[in-house]
This record gives structure tokens, sequence and C-alpha cells, in this order.
């Protein structure tokens, strides 16, 4: 039976003695992950298949360096995304984070289109929804999960300006917990949560686009 | 996120700045005051409640790209990455 190397202590331990089976199992856990991050600075998949080439090197070159101060897996996407930003500039088709500020006014702006709303000067319920959301609860599962539909949500994600999309993919596509993101990008609590809610927001609004040129 | 404050409504959200409260609402970065503000608004504005719905459908589906398909990584190159490996770690 395999070995258990769930523990970061005990994979560490292997990687540094020159485990192989401890490679192998981080290889197999974290390459698609990986790749899907990847897949998101870079404009094709056999350029992301690089950038995770190279990170995986830069791994077993760097883990003498990993101090175990983050956990394994944040040590690991970090690598990924410097190696990944690098690539992206160089294909232009990321913006180096030239300051924090920078990174968050980005793609700043309301969460639903103003002119949805009356004006905040109405006689009546100033700022109330004009043109509320059409529930989508009627809509069937399937046309939910369609492939069109995640295809969608694929690309809108992949429009975010970078800081945006690196903790939209980290948080709701892995499933990352909000101190882990932080952790891995180095940006406050309410950074992460600034950036989270533009994200969510233009995705919600390409979700809706999507489902409403859907014929009912 | 803030947004301004309509004085003239007191303490109600007008929905417009409810939606911007949205994600600090679901992720617990609200004071119990604001919480209140906004559960509030909630339970008498059924678009805002279907608004919060739909972000929450969106990220439901967002999580679905998880299980998309990521390509399965080619064998060769898992065995060479398993050769530089145990290149620069004998065991």
């Amino acid at each position: 039976m395999p070995r258990d190397y769930t523990d970061d202590d005990v994979l560490v331990d292997a990687l540094l003695q020159g485990d192989g089976d401890a490679f192998a199992w981080l290889l197999d856990i974290y390459d698609g992950p990986l790749r899907r991050l990847a897949r998101m600075y870079v404009a094709t998949d056999a350029v992301a298949e690089d950038v995770v080439g190279d990170t995986w090197v830069a791994v077993i070159r760097g883990l003498e360096r990993f101090e175990r101060r983050s956990s394994l897996k944040t040590w690991l996407f970090r690598i990924l995304m410097n190696v990944a930003r690098t690539r992206g500039v160089r294909e232009h088709r990321t913006v180096p984070f030239s300051s924090a500020a920078g990174a968050l006014e980005e793609g700043a702006g309301p969460a639903v289109d103003p002119s949805r709303f009356l004006a905040l000067d109405a006689p009546q319920n100033p700022g109330a929804w004009a043109a509320p959301p059409v529930p989508w609860d009627e809509k069937p599962e399937t046309t939910l999960l369609a492939k069109e539909t995640l295809a969608g949500i694929g690309a809108a994600i992949a429009e975010l300006p970078p800081a945006q999309r690196e903790v939209i993919t980290l948080r709701d596509v892995e499933g990352w917990s909000a101190s882990e993101v932080c952790n891995a990008l180095d940006i406050s609590e309410t950074n992460q949560r600034v950036l989270l809610h533009r994200a969510r927001a233009k995705v919600r609004q390409a979700c809706e686009n999507l489902l409403e040129d859907e014929p009912r | 996120m803030r947004v301004m404050r309509l004085p003239w409504r007191g303490d109600d959200l007008a929905c417009r700045e409810l939606v911007e409260l949205v994600t600090d609402y679901l992720e617990g970065g609200l004071s119990r005051r604001e919480r209140a503000r906004v559960r509030r608004h909630l339970r008498a504005c059924p678009h805002c409640t279907g608004y919060l719905e739909q972000i929450r459908l969106t990220i439901r589906l967002t999580g679905r790209l998880r299980l998309e398909d990521v390509e399965a990584m080619p064998a060769g190159r898992r065995d060479e990455l398993l050769a530089v490996f145990r290149a620069a770690r004998p065991g």
C-alpha cells in the first residue's frame, strides 16, 4: 500500500529524502489544479503545460528552501503564479502587479450596472431595482450545468483583471479558504473580499447574459 | 465594500447598496449591525433575495469548473518529471 502523504511534514521529509513515490503523489494531486490555474494566465494549453513543467522543476530545485511557514500547497501555487505571471507578461496576457493598490483598483466598478436601479434622487424608492434579476430557479439543472454555461463562466473568469481572476479561481473554482488565498497572494482579508466581490459580480452578470438568451 | 449612505433613508439600505454588501455578508465580513440591516432588507425585498440567490448559484456553478476536464497529465511528462526529481535527489 502506498504511504499516506496527506500530512505536510511527512510529505516534505519524504521529498527531501528523495522519495520518488512522494513526488509522484504530489504530481498526481496537484498537476491538474496547477494546469487549470496556469490556463488562467496564458493563452494556450501548450504554454500552460510549459508553465506547469517549469513550476515542477522549480519545486524540485527549491525544496530545500521551503521553510514550512505556509502549507506545501500554498508554496506550490505561489511558485506557479510567479512563473505564470512572468510568462503571461511576455505574452502580453497579464499585467504585472505594479502595486497592490493598482491591482485592487483595476476593474473596479459597481457590482450591477447602475442603470438597473432607480436614480438615487428618485422621489420614490431611490436606488431600488428598476430592472431586477429574473430568477434562474425555474431553469432546469441541465441548462444551468450545460457545457455552454460552464464554458461561459470560464470565459468570464479569463477576462477578469489578473488579481480578481486569481482570487475567484482559488476561492470558487479550487475551493480554497479565504485565509489560504490571503496567504498565497499576500493580500489582506479586506482586499481579498473586494477582489472576490468584483469577480463574482462579473461572473454573475455573465451567467445572466447566458441564461437570459437561453430560450425557456 | 462601503457604498455611500443615503442619508434620507435612515437605517434602510437601498437595493443598489445591498448588492455591494453581498460578498461581505456571505463571507462574514459585516459588523453585527450591518448584518442586521442586510437581513432586514432581504426579508422585505424579493429582488435582492433573488440577486443573492443568483450569486450563490454562480458560486456553485463556478465550482463545477473544478470537475471539468483538465486533461490527464501525459504519461511521458509524468515520467520525465519523476526522472528530474530522482536525478536531483537520489534517494
